[in-house]
């Protein structure tokens, strides 16, 4: 195993210093909260001389991903980092990123969009962005936004699968809040990440290409449909480089988090920072004799629907927590596709939906005991009173 | 389970609540505590009303939650007392205050309008300005916060501390000094009941 | 019952209290209004921001030659008029900035501690009773 340090860092301060070890070629970037610390860290390691990046102030984060994509095209190792209405921004291009099959690696710090204007916790923006072809991983603490960021890099130039990543942490609760990590050191992420050889890109006179040309009727599809089996790939490329990191460091990552799910009866789906805190409410329902459970979501694009549904085959009541709301009025993006990915067990399990935390509102242990008290009474009645439910709104 | 000490800082925009708050995680974490530090999440101004929290424990610190009931409320500018922001909030009947302020801690039981647990004061404003050479009452609030709570041992804490204001202020030993005199003085001249 | 919420909102008394009864932190979701639109204008006067001062500019009258200076710099309309003479702080929004002290020419304005100055009003009300 490797060199380790334990530090406490708020998660800005540890996603920086992931790119920070990286040491992307280019980073061209544009400040928004609660991202805003993380390229600011940078700069400050640019401006000193801590790393060999070509930092790029941008007007915007449309800008910031096109300069991105520019660099990546050009055969550079390329990263960025936003939020919310700052990746709605982006959109466009974000589709354009993937399309390209460009391995960039974006720090998402997860925010409400506007309007009207909130700057906390919110999961919208990723969400929003669930189509766009991009890798998504969730990260429940600076921790694991860390370690996130450093495997990204590994599973966006695999060649099997070339797609972008996208590492998301909950603004202000992990972002702007210390906790102890672990970081390792240097050389061992400058080893593990490697150099970045890209096959084909722009910048190379003697093999000239074009990339992103008109596309018609006749070739798009087939594009797209080599689109769809690299993110397919990319599953594969997420667990083996889970292990390998495991390896390194002793934390092995794979496409989720079972705690205590194994002969749970209830449980719940929930991603990043709230999965901590229901951690704690599982603890103490185990405590009385409950049958409780936690399935922590860690990769939500691709979804790995039959890894899921293996996992919760078991289970009698799941309570799906969604930190945004699709407006779908089907409920949430993580319980549409829960619910889905369970359609063909055949089996009676009741699924829920529970729209929390939006905009930053707060959750804590007592509301994963109600919510699980909730899911109890679903299992002895067998009756669902309301499908989808909004946790912790006034009503 | 281990018991979780909670802490909530207030403070204005600029007087180092937060950076009290991230300071003294780093400080407990160097001495192998589990830590959280994290300001309450609106957007800071200069002089605005600004609070901030830490968790400390034994054990590892899962949940995410804010902080509704802490054991320490520290205050850092008085004028907060009695102002908008309720600094009693959610402090139960054991719950501890440390606040700067040159006031007595029985005047300030009576401005805090309690009258059970624990009050106690510290000038950190003279403090600071005596040996920092500005009012800036963060670091000497952290070390009256250390002798009231033991929540680490100070030597340690002065320890951590001073790594960190050399990392921070390598080219002003004098800030460096005069902050850990600071710390030291706080430590000293807490007092409450 | 006006509740200031987690960021101690003041949507104010009166006529500008409209906008306080509306928008409430206790509110239930079908009682607001709608989008967070609010309907009702001039009610950034209701946020007082004079909680945000740590130190208070002072009026001393005898110097003072009503030249305004310090009303044509206040960047939060925190100087009260009348009759084109200096009238008062408005201790409600003024949030200590200084620069009417820096910016007056006869040093007609003292700039003390809040804590002082909060000292000195509850000594003159001692006195009064």
């Amino acid at each position: 195993m490797v060199n380790t340090k334990k530090v406490a860092l708020t998660g800005n301060e540890a996603v920086a210093q992931a790119m920070k070890q990286i040491n992307p070629d280019v980073v061209a970037a544009y400040p928004i909260t609660p991202q805003t610390e993380i390229v600011q860290f940078f700069s400050s390691f640019v401006a000193n001389g801590q790393v060999d990046t070509e930092f790029v102030t941008v007007e915007s984060e449309h800008s910031a991903m096109s300069a991105t994509v520019g660099a990546a095209a050009g055969g550079a190792r390329a990263m960025t980092a936003t939020s919310a209405n700052g990746l709605a921004l982006m959109w466009e291009v974000l589709y354009i990123a993937a399309s390209n099959r460009l391995p960039i690696v974006m720090p998402v710090v997860n925010r409400a969009l506007s309007a009207p204007i909130n700057i906390h916790c919110d999961h919208a923006d990723s969400m929003g962005a669930r189509d766009s072809g991009w890798i998504q991983l969730y990260s429940e603490n600076a921790q694991e936004a860390y370690d996130n960021v450093i495997q990204a890099i590994r599973i966006a130039e695999h060649p099997d699968v070339l797609l972008p990543v996208m590492v998301t942490m909950d603004g202000f609760i992990i972002s702007h809040a210390l906790e102890n990590l672990e970081i390792i050191d240097d050389d061992a992420v400058k080893e593990f990440v490697g150099e970045y050889k890209p096959d084909m890109h722009l910048l190379d006179p003697d093999n000239p290409i074009t990339m992103g040309p008109l596309d018609l009727y006749d070739f798009y599809f087939e594009h797209k449909r080599q689109q769809a089996e690299a993110m397919k790939n990319a599953k594969k490329v997420i667990l083996e480089v889970g292990k390998e990191y495991g390896k390194l460091t002793g934390r092995e990552y794979g496409l989720f988090e079972k705690y205590k799910l194994d002969d749970a009866e209830e449980a719940i789906i929930v991603l990043n920072s709230a999965a901590g805190t229901a951690k704690e409410a599982v603890d103490a329902l185990r405590e009385k004799g409950k049958k409780a459970g936690l399935l922590k979501l860690r990769v939500f694009r691709p979804f790995p629907y039959q890894e899921i549904a293996d996992a919760l085959k078991h289970v009698k009541v799941v309570g799906v927590m969604d930190r945004s709301e699709g407006f779908s009025d089907f409920g949430g993006p993580v319980f549409s596709q829960v619910r889905s990915a369970l359609y063909d067990l055949k089996q009676d399990i009741k699924v829920v939906n529970y729209i929390y935390g939006l905009g930053g509102r707060d959750i804590a242990e007592e509301d994963f005991a109600k919510i699980f008290g909730n899911l109890e009474k679903i299992k002895t009645t067998g009756k669902i009173d309301n499908l989808v439910s909004y946790y912790g709104v006034r009503e | 389970m281990a018991k979780t000490l909670e802490i909530r800082w207030h403070g204005r925009g600029g007087q180092g609540a937060k950076t009290a708050a991230l300071l003294l995680a780093q400080s407990a974490s160097q001495v192998g505590k589990y830590v959280q530090g994290f300001p309450e999440y609106g957007p800071e101004r200069m002089g605005a009303p600004v609070t901030a929290f830490n968790r400390i424990s034994d054990g590892k610190i899962r949940v995410h939650s804010s902080i509704k009931e802490p054991d320490v409320v520290v205050i850092l500018d008085p004028t907060l007392i009695g102002a908008t922001t309720d600094v009693t909030a959610g402090v139960g009947p054991d719950g501890v205050f440390i606040v700067n302020t040159n006031r007595s801690p029985q005047e300030i039981r009576k401005q805090l309008g309690i009258d059970k647990g624990k009050v106690y004061t510290v000038d950190a404003n003279k403090i600071s300005e005596e040996t920092i050479g500005r009012v800036i009452p963060n670091t000497p609030m952290m070390g009256a916060l250390i002798k009231v709570t033991g929540i680490i041992p100070y030597e340690a804490f002065i320890e951590d501390t001073k790594k960190q204001l050399e990392k921070k202020f390598s080219s002003k030993p004098e800030v460096i000094k005069g902050n850990l005199k600071a710390i030291e003085r706080a430590y000293q001249e807490v007092k409450g009941e | 019952m006006t509740s200031g919420g987690p960021f101690n909102r003041n949507f104010g008394q009166g006529d500008k209290g409209k906008a306080a009864a509306a928008i409430t932190s206790d509110k239930e979701w079908k009682d607001l209004p709608r989008a967070g639109i609010i309907p009702f204008a001039g009610n950034a006067e209701s946020y007082e921001t004079g909680d945000w001062r740590s130190k208070r500019p002072v009026w001393i009258k005898e110097k003072c030659v009503h030249c305004l200076m310090c009303w044509r710099f206040c960047p939060d309309s925190a100087i009260v008029p009348d009759n084109g003479k200096f009238k008062e702080f408005d201790y409600h929004h003024c949030k200590g900035c200084g620069i009417c002290v820096n910016v007056c020419p006869t040093k007609a304005i003292e700039f003390i501690g809040e804590d002082d100055a909060v000292a000195d009003e509850e000594a003159q009300e001692k006195e009064k009773i």
